[in-house]
């Protein structure tokens, strides 16, 4: 009997000793509860001892980044257009105790209240900006700016806001279309510019090269009246040589052969007198 | 708590009894309250004697669970992995590849891939900085830099770098034009986001390194793809154009310096021509002409004799004489020339009655051509 008592003792001894231990790991923050009432909330990773249930116990929370990826929101941007924008926010508990208290220790809530900051900081961010500036000049600001100011608001959470990201911006339907149009009559106005390049260029050389003809054949035609012109000189030269030694005489041998050439044509119809000297037998055959 | 430290005599049952699973203490106390009753009981009948049935039972029993608590705590790290050891929730160290033990219970291991790539693709549109829409195709491969990071540090750091990615590589291409895009700026877009993405990483600490980021062809959505095609197909045809005026050039410019050529050569040829013309005949003349001055009257005769006569043989003629001062004389030439076409010998008669009886009309044989030559 003393002995089975010895052991219930000592079984209610170890049970005590187990309950008033507990593990925190890398990855947890701890907070220690004594009769509901927050203790402590600084704990390293590793061994630590409270009292055993019910006077102590622990709440264990994530101590990692934590993400907060919602559905896309819509935004209106400063030229009053709207915007469908995908964002993320990473997130850590700084301070379990005041995480705890504010959101008795639910992740869920902490999300919905995290995301409401956010949406409104964005909100304010997209009031002062175009698209433009929003998708590119401002985004990294606008993020920064965000984050910065995102943190405060959420410092009394005992949350600690490690960044916020814009991952998409997208253009409602009506104006992609309209993006749509403007990029094809862009592509369009290019293609046609292509093309009239390509004829102005053909065009200029075509032309140079009609130029380049006419100037040849000109050139060759010009060679062609000099080399004529050369020739007749030197042959006329030829024939005064010639002639002039004896004009009475080429005057009549000139002659002959001229009406050789112009008037024994067989169609030719000469009408004469014979009285010329050719006819001076034709009538009369006596001596002259 | 000497009695729960590594090390400790491997005898201790209660060693073996603390490490059946998760801290259920409710649990685990009943069941080492169980072993210990066991376990006193044993040694209790074990000063009876040592040979007892109970007491060695109870023995091999300790042995046994102290045995499969030792084994339980063997684990094995393949050579991409590394172990990260936790000693009672508390990072211990980092064990390589290899077999290696933990004291189950008080320390656990999380094993990390280290070594081989993880890759993530990312496709979507995007705008551009003129707010232009674009195709973006990405595939990134990382792996694991340090392993206590990529546990402690981030809850799911896979799908963190996803999201890094996707957040970069949308500030990169917002912060370029769509031509900066589509040409050339690649190597950019690929470094920038890269550095991009490891800097989000590296803020989070998530203990991964991007080793490669792709960027697949840059494309046009499919919306504007004809429009695009249509752009790079202009470009296409401007060169066109150009190479056939050039063509067009290259083929008439060598015609044209044939045709020079062919001109200055025939001119060439006419000046040779009429060059040896007039030299061949002033040579004639020359040569006449000498002989002529040795008698030129009767040279004269002959030759204007000769004239007359080929002139006369080849053409038709009518001889008339108006010695009278006759000038009334009607000679139809009109006629004559008709008949002459109509080829019959008639016109001689007519002409005959119509000149005066003294002048014999000779017709001239009957042509077949009815052109008038002209002369009359």
């Amino acid at each position: 009997m003393m002995k089975n008592f010895l052991f219930v003792l000592l079984g209610a001894a170890l049970l005590v000793a187990m309950s008033s231990l507990f593990i925190v790991d890398e990855r947890q923050l701890a907070i220690k509860f004594q009769l509901g009432e927050i203790v402590e909330s600084d704990y390293k990773p590793g061994l630590h001892i409270k009292a055993p249930w019910p006077i102590n116990n622990v709440r264990k929370f994530d101590k990692r980044v934590l993400t907060l990826d919602t559905r896309p929101e819509r935004f209106l941007t400063g030229e009053k257009k709207n915007v469908s924008v995908d964002f993320f926010v990473k997130w850590r508990i700084k301070d379990p105790a005041k995480y705890y208290t504010s959101f008795m220790g639910d992740e869920r809530q902490a999300g919905l209240r995290l995301l409401q900051i956010v949406n409104n900081g964005l909100q304010l961010e997209f009031d002062q900006r175009t698209i433009k500036q929003v998708v590119s000049d401002d985004r990294s600001i606008m993020m920064t700016d965000l984050t910065t100011k995102a943190s405060v608001e959420v410092a009394p959470f005992g949350i600690e806001i490690v960044d916020v990201r814009i991952k998409q911006i997208e253009l409602p339907d009506e104006v992609l279309s309209s993006v749509y149009q403007r990029m094809r009559a862009e592509r369009e106005r290019i293609a046609k510019e292509h093309r009239a390049e390509g004829q102005e260029a053909a065009k200029g050389i075509q032309a140079i090269a009609d130029r380049e003809r006419t100037v040849i054949l000109a050139e060759a035609r010009r060679d062609a009246e000099i080399l004529h012109g050369e020739g007749d000189a030197r042959a006329t030269e030829i024939y005064a040589n010639a002639y002039g030694e004896n004009q009475e005489y080429y005057e009549f041998y000139r002659s002959m052969t001229a009406y050789r050439e112009a008037l024994a044509n067989s169609q030719d119809v000469l009408v004469l007198e014979p009285d010329s000297e050719f006819f001076k037998y034709f009538s009369d055959y006596s001596v002259k | 708590m000497a009695w729960n430290e590594p090390g400790g005599d491997k005898k201790d049952p209660w060693g073996g009894g603390g490490n059946e699973g998760p801290p259920d203490l409710d649990e685990m106390a009943r069941k080492m309250r169980e072993r210990m009753n066991k376990f006193f009981g044993g040694k209790g009948g074990g000063s009876a004697g040592k040979g007892g049935g109970r007491p060695l039972s109870l023995g091999l029993v300790a042995i046994v669970a102290v045995l499969a608590w030792v084994l339980s705590g063997i684990y094995i790290i393949e050579p991409a992995e590394r172990g990260v050891v936790l000693r009672l929730g508390k990072f211990h160290t980092i064990t390589g590849p290899g077999p290696h033990w933990i004291m189950r219970g008080l320390e656990t291991v999380d094993k990390v891939d280290v070594d081989n790539l993880r890759t993530v693709s990312h496709r979507a549109k995007m705008l551009t900085r003129d707010e232009n829409i674009v195709q973006v195709e990405v595939a990134v491969q990382y792996q694991v830099r340090d392993a206590q990071e990529y546990l402690f540090q981030v809850r799911d750091p896979d799908y963190t770098l996803q999201e890094a990615t996707e957040s970069a590589l949308r500030e990169v291409i917002g912060g370029i034009s769509m031509d900066e895009f589509l040409s050339g700026g690649r190597g950019a877009i690929v470094k920038q986001t890269k550095e991009l993405t490891q800097a989000i990483l590296d803020k989070y600490k998530a203990g991964l390194i991007l080793t490669s980021v792709n960027l697949q062809d840059p494309q046009p959505p499919e919306e504007v793809q004809g429009a695009f095609e249509d752009a790079i197909k202009a470009q296409e045809d401007e060169v066109r154009y150009k190479n056939q005026a050039q063509a067009y050039a290259l083929d008439i410019l060598p015609k044209a310096r044939g045709d020079a050529a062919r001109l200055r050569e025939a001119a060439m040829g006419y000046r040779e021509k009429v060059v040896a013309n007039a030299e061949g005949e002033a040579s004639r003349f020359t040569q006449t002409r000498a002989e002529y001055e040795k008698a030129p009257e009767i040279t004269r005769k002959r030759m204007y004799l000769e004239t007359m006569e080929y002139v006369l043989a080849n053409t038709s003629k009518v001889l008339m004489t108006v010695k009278d001062g006759n000038n009334l004389m009607y000679i139809p030439l009109d006629k004559l020339m008709d008949n002459r076409g109509r080829a019959t010998t008639a016109p001689a008669e007519e002409v005959q009655i119509n000149a005066t009886p003294t002048s014999p009309v000779e017709g001239s044989r009957g042509r077949t051509s009815s052109r008038d030559g002209g002369t009359r």
